[in-house]
């Protein structure tokens, strides 16, 4: 027997942290994929220096768990006199963490524009900066949007392990309403449902974006 | 056929007279009268009872057992038991007393009977010396830790006020832990938990604030037994004035008795 009506108590519980992870992840993709795009586009064209420090922060975020990286943050830091507050720990966590992958992505993405267009582009005056917005950025966008896409929904559906340091996310909602009616099967199963409707909500974001942001595709 | 009756019936006349002196019996003279006592302790439950690095058993049951036999001047037999089977070797009489960090309730109290309480066993707010709470309306506004869905969890929810910052972790570890990175100075848990913390790290040895749910430790003994639970009571009783049970607390538990304990 199922009992999803024992849930319907706790709907107030499950809006809140529904609205907390999307919050989260709103901010986080923003923040994440900025902090991406300037770390590609250092890793890509800036000095050697640089270039390492970005190469050992890339490496570093991308060789550890997330959870240890947020425990760390949350637990570890306070020694060092830095005390955040969960929500704090987890959008400095979540963020670090998908602009280290986005770097990545974004990188790859650089380096697919034919050297062409860098060299047309100062042939016609433009500086280093409006290079790479006007000429450089579009397309290589385009290129690795869908992959970009796909890391943004596993940032987002990482994002549940923040609940372990008391942030009150989806996962959060669902553990404590579980761990009050004792209803495993139906909170867990409602809460994979939301996470599925968020994914799906996400990704036609994307698109929704993509579809603005790589239009002069269509006038080709 | 004559032979086998009379044996019969000389056989039912000694176990009847058995009955008759164990109906009798009392387990105070017979402590008394072998110049011994026998007492289940736990061997698995620090602080209340386990094994030391002498391999002699050690914690809080067990200098209270000690205590008690010194105090009626006869000999010690330490039992050890595991929580499953205190009661019954309390009602098959293995034991005389049992002083094995037993809790008191309905169904147990139907089986045997209990002493006064001898050491504390509560869940409680702990928290730092510097945050001012006393009660529980005190916690309005400020941020707690707690296990989720613990018992303490659950006494949190039901009776401080709204506006506390309940911040649920995991599981024990990551309370005690946000308690001691700082992330939390209040934190709801055990009496033992919180001594576990004051062992690990005396600077940041949690105070106890106020009780959420007590429930003491009490001395078990089999039921009717009224001069030895009167005895007991008594070296209870003058433990408590001496501050022999609060030097117990202290060791095993690193905390003071809680006020108002054993009244």
């Amino acid at each position: 027997m199922l009992y999803f009506s024992d849930l319907l108590q706790y709907s107030d519980v499950f809006f809140s942290g529904l609205m907390t992870t999307v919050l989260l992840t709103v901010l986080t993709t923003f923040l994440g994929i900025a902090l991406g795009t300037s770390c590609a586009a250092i890793r890509q064209y800036g000095n050697k220096a640089s270039q390492s420090v970005v190469a050992v922060y890339v490496e570093i975020i991308r060789n550890t768990p997330f959870i240890v990286q947020l425990f760390f943050i949350f637990f570890g830091l306070p020694s060092l006199g830095m005390k955040l507050s969960p929500w704090e720990a987890s959008m400095i966590a979540l963020t670090i963490n998908l602009g280290a992958y986005s770097t990545e992505i974004i990188r790859a993405g650089l380096g697919s524009i034919s050297k062409g267009q860098m060299e047309a582009a100062k042939v016609l005056g433009l500086s280093f900066c409006q290079t790479l917005t006007r000429v450089i950025f579009t397309p290589a966008f385009e290129k690795i949007y869908p992959a970009l896409t796909s890391q943004c929904i596993i940032v987002m559906l990482g994002s549940a392990v923040i609940s372990q340091i008391s942030v009150e996310d989806l996962t959060y909602a669902a553990n404590l309403v579980q761990s009050r009616n004792f209803r495993a099967f139906e909170s867990y199963f409602v809460t994979a449902l939301l996470y599925l409707g968020l994914s799906i909500l996400l990704r036609f974001a994307f698109n929704t974006v993509g579809k603005r942001l790589f239009a002069y595709r269509s006038t080709q | 056929m004559k032979r086998f009756i009379k044996l019969v019936s000389k056989a039912m006349i000694i176990i009847a007279g058995f009955s008759v002196f164990n109906a009798t019996a009392d387990v105070l003279q017979d402590i008394q009268g072998r110049k011994l006592i026998r007492i289940a302790v736990p061997q698995d439950f620090p602080p209340f009872g386990s094994i030391g690095t002498d391999l002699k058993p050690q914690g809080i049951d067990v200098d209270m057992a000690n205590y008690i036999a010194d105090e009626m001047g006869v000999k010690i037999e330490i039992v050890p038991v595991t929580s499953a089977n205190r009661i019954p070797y309390l009602q098959t009489k293995k034991v005389d007393l049992v002083i094995s960090s037993l809790g008191k309730n309905p169904e147990r109290e139907k089986a045997i009977d209990f002493s006064t309480p001898y050491a504390p066993f509560f869940l409680g707010v702990f928290g730092s010396k510097d945050v001012e709470v006393t009660k529980i309306e005190d916690l309005a506004g400020k941020i707690v830790g707690v296990t989720r869905g613990s018992v303490e969890d659950l006494e949190l929810e039901k009776h401080a006020p709204k506006s506390v910052n309940v911040r649920r972790f995991e599981d024990n570890n990551t309370t005690l832990t946000a308690y001691l990175s700082g992330q939390v100075n209040l934190i709801a848990t055990g009496n033992l938990v919180a001594t576990e913390i004051a062992k690990r790290q005396p600077q940041r040895a949690p105070e106890s604030k106020f009780m959420l749910k007590d429930s003491p430790c009490y001395i078990g003994m089999a039921e009717g037994e009224v001069a030895l639970q009167a005895k007991v009571n008594e070296l209870i009783n003058k433990a408590l004035a001496s501050g022999k049970l609060n030097n117990i607390s202290m060791e095993w538990l690193k905390a003071p008795l809680p006020k108002g304990f054993g009244v």
